[in-house]
């Protein structure tokens, strides 16, 4: 285990794209205080490594910054929007929280599951969905919802969830990109 | 009709551009308080309004903005919380995919009266797509000279930025705000010392919410004195109420500050009555942390006048028969919904949101959710009501941020206003599995 991690760890690089974003995020801060870009430099740099953040892509992030790794692990397992193992490219983040809840979120959670045929946290074995329940979206009114890379896909209904899944499988569905571009 | 100060052109095409908001008379307010107006008559102006905090709170934002330390030297910070993530609330969402313009113009007018150099707009990484939207705004606005080295030729020089969080509602909370902003995990602080004197890097920090300071250009515009002749009493102005739930017309609403809640539920102006015909069993009138109030209770108070849409009235009768006007996240819930389950929902809610720093809050909000589980799913039994209780007085008031309480109160109020439901639960584990309690509440009352 120990010569994987290392090996991986010498691994970790990112895109030039990547590096550019970085670069233009950390002076939005005054000097020293480049760590405020950490949140939005791990939601990069999880997109660009498909969807998840591996300890050697955290590692890097700590040598970018010039901080220690423990301060981007602490950060990245406190806050959902994370993922700390691989995930299927489509991530089916579902809201489950009370008024969606009253709008059916639960029916659509079971429907879910039967249809990908996993459970809560899974992927599929084509590695194509993960199934993921998420507290309040902010979509309250337009529930129930659930939101898939960059977007928010709201009023969902068995009929709506069904032509989804065929439109990913398709390759029509846009993830979106933490990029400005 | 209610007046509409913040989304009055929401719905113009075009509106998120500068060139299209500016031929609305955008950026007004900031000609008018860079130019013809000190820092300290805009502060006045704010105080003369009567604004109270949008985010939930209900504090008065002019005081809040007379708190700020001012020490020579030292810069001191305006963050604009647009962590929005309380349940039932989707009305900054709204703000700023509409009028990311009009949220950057309050936030210019509100740093040049309290002198601050740069500020942040920390919004919920969820939003990712209104974080491109605001940055596209912000572009402009540099690009306009609204944003920059001396704006409009003044002294005033200001920055602002965008910086996301990553799924953490406690990042709504000002202190794990700033934590979070730190590029930490959202972990509150212990206050003293209050942002305002010791915040974002230790600097004097002012924390408010994006519905606030869009409220700010309307009351530069055409002063204190007029926004404050909306609404009643010490609720001055407008504010955005998100309505949903089993309603016919979900949505956010700008409505008066002072009208009756009976009219904004069966109003085809508002919520449109409930839906499929069904009667109304209860709202959450302030998002999920608010105590909730059965029907009778949130269309009249317990002295039998009728409750308005006002932080004062909603909260008459405390937290006996009352309630608050929160966030403004209005959640209707009709004769089929069961407050059990609801109750439960909103507990698993916020233990996972706990940050896990206080015991009381840690602890008590997994029992809780444990306990409501266990009612819920026909396990209970009838001492679980009183420990639920029992446990919401624990959390209360025994953590550093007022997430606990957030976790206690709509249990408390639950078990308070639908008592029976709870004991239904227990004393029928079969039948409450395969039906809901519905209106017997009602039915036993008469």
């Amino acid at each position: 285990m120990e010569a994987v991690s290392t090996k991986e760890k010498n691994q970790a690089s990112f895109s030039p794209e990547t590096m550019a974003e970085i670069q233009r995020l950390l002076p939005r801060f005054p000097e020293g205080r480049q760590k405020s870009a950490l949140l939005r430099i791990l939601h990069l740099v999880q997109e660009e490594n498909d969807g998840w953040l591996s300890t050697a892509v955290m590692d890097r992030v700590a040598e970018i910054l010039n901080i220690q790794p423990i301060e981007v692990y602490e950060v990245a397992t406190f806050y959902t929007m994370y993922n700390l193992k691989p995930v299927g490219k489509y991530l089916l983040e579902v809201c489950h929280t009370g008024p969606c809840a009253i709008e059916g979120a639960e029916r659509l959670l079971e429907y879910l599951k039967q249809k990908l045929a996993i459970g809560i946290g899974e992927t599929t074995t084509d590695g194509l969905f993960t199934l993921k329940t998420v507290e309040c979206m902010g979509a309250c009114g337009y529930a129930p919802m659930m939101q898939v890379g960059e977007f928010y896909h709201e009023h969902l209904t068995e009929a709506k969830i069904d032509r989804f899944l065929e439109d990913c499988r398709a390759g029509k569905v846009a993830l979106g990109t933490w990029k400005l571009g | 009709m209610s007046r509409k100060l913040l989304l009055e052109h929401a719905e113009i095409p075009g509106i998120t551009t500068y060139e299209v908001y500016r031929r609305q008379g955008g950026y007004r307010a900031v000609e008018k308080a860079l130019k013809e107006m000190t820092p300290e008559s805009v502060l006045d102006e704010v105080k003369i309004s009567g604004l109270r905090g949008r985010g939930g709170a209900g504090f008065p934002t002019g005081m809040k903005w007379s708190f700020l330390a001012k020490p020579e030297g030292i810069p001191r910070y305006l963050l604009c919380n647009a962590d929005e993530s309380e349940p039932g609330t989707f009305k900054d969402r709204l703000l700023m995919e509409r009028l990311p313009h009009l949220l950057i113009e309050g936030m210019i007018a509100s740093a040049y009266a309290l002198g601050c150099r740069t500020a942040y707009i920390y919004i919920r990484g969820e939003y990712k797509w209104i974080v491109k939207t605001l940055e596209r705004a912000i572009a402009e606005a540099y690009a306009n000279g609204w944003l920059g080295e001396r704006i409009l030729g003044t002294d005033f020089s200001f920055d602002l930025h965008v910086t996301p969080g990553a799924g953490a509602y406690i990042c709504g909370e000002e202190t794990a705000l700033i934590e979070s902003l730190e590029g930490k995990r959202g972990n509150p602080r212990l206050k003293p010392p209050f942002p305002a004197v010791s915040g974002l890097w230790n600097s004097p920090t002012l924390v408010n919410n994006v519905e606030s300071l869009c409220a700010v250009v309307p009351i530069v515009n055409e002063g204190g004195e007029a926004f404050s002749a909306i609404g009643i009493g010490r609720s001055t102005g407008t504010k955005l109420i998100s309505a949903c739930g089993n309603i016919n017309k979900p949505g956010v609403y700008e409505i008066e500050l002072g009208l009756p809640v009976e009219e904004f539920i069966y109003s085809d102006e508002y919520c449109g009555g409930i839906k499929n015909g069904k009667q109304l069993k209860a709202v959450v009138p302030g998002g999920s942390s608010v105590p909730i109030l059965p029907a009778h209770l949130i269309l009249k108070t317990a002295a039998g006048e009728d409750r308005l849409m006002s932080y004062e009235s909603l909260a008459e009768g405390g937290f006996v028969s009352g309630s608050m006007l929160g966030s403004g996240g209005f959640i209707v819930y009709d004769e089929d919904q069961c407050i059990v389950r609801n109750t439960w929902n909103f507990s698993r809610f916020y233990h996972h949101e706990s940050c896990g720093q206080c015991s009381p809050c840690r602890e008590g909000t997994g029992w809780l959710e444990k306990v409501l589980h266990r009612l819920e799913h026909g396990h209970g039994r009838m001492h679980d009501i009183d420990l639920l209780v029992d446990i919401s007085k624990k959390i209360e008031g025994n953590t550093i941020c007022p997430l606990g309480d957030a976790a206690a109160w709509p249990v408390a109020s639950a078990v308070r206003h639908f008592r029976d439901e709870f004991e239904w639960h227990v004393r029928e584990p079969q039948l409450s599995q395969q039906r809901n309690f519905g209106l017997a509440r009602e039915a036993v009352a008469v």
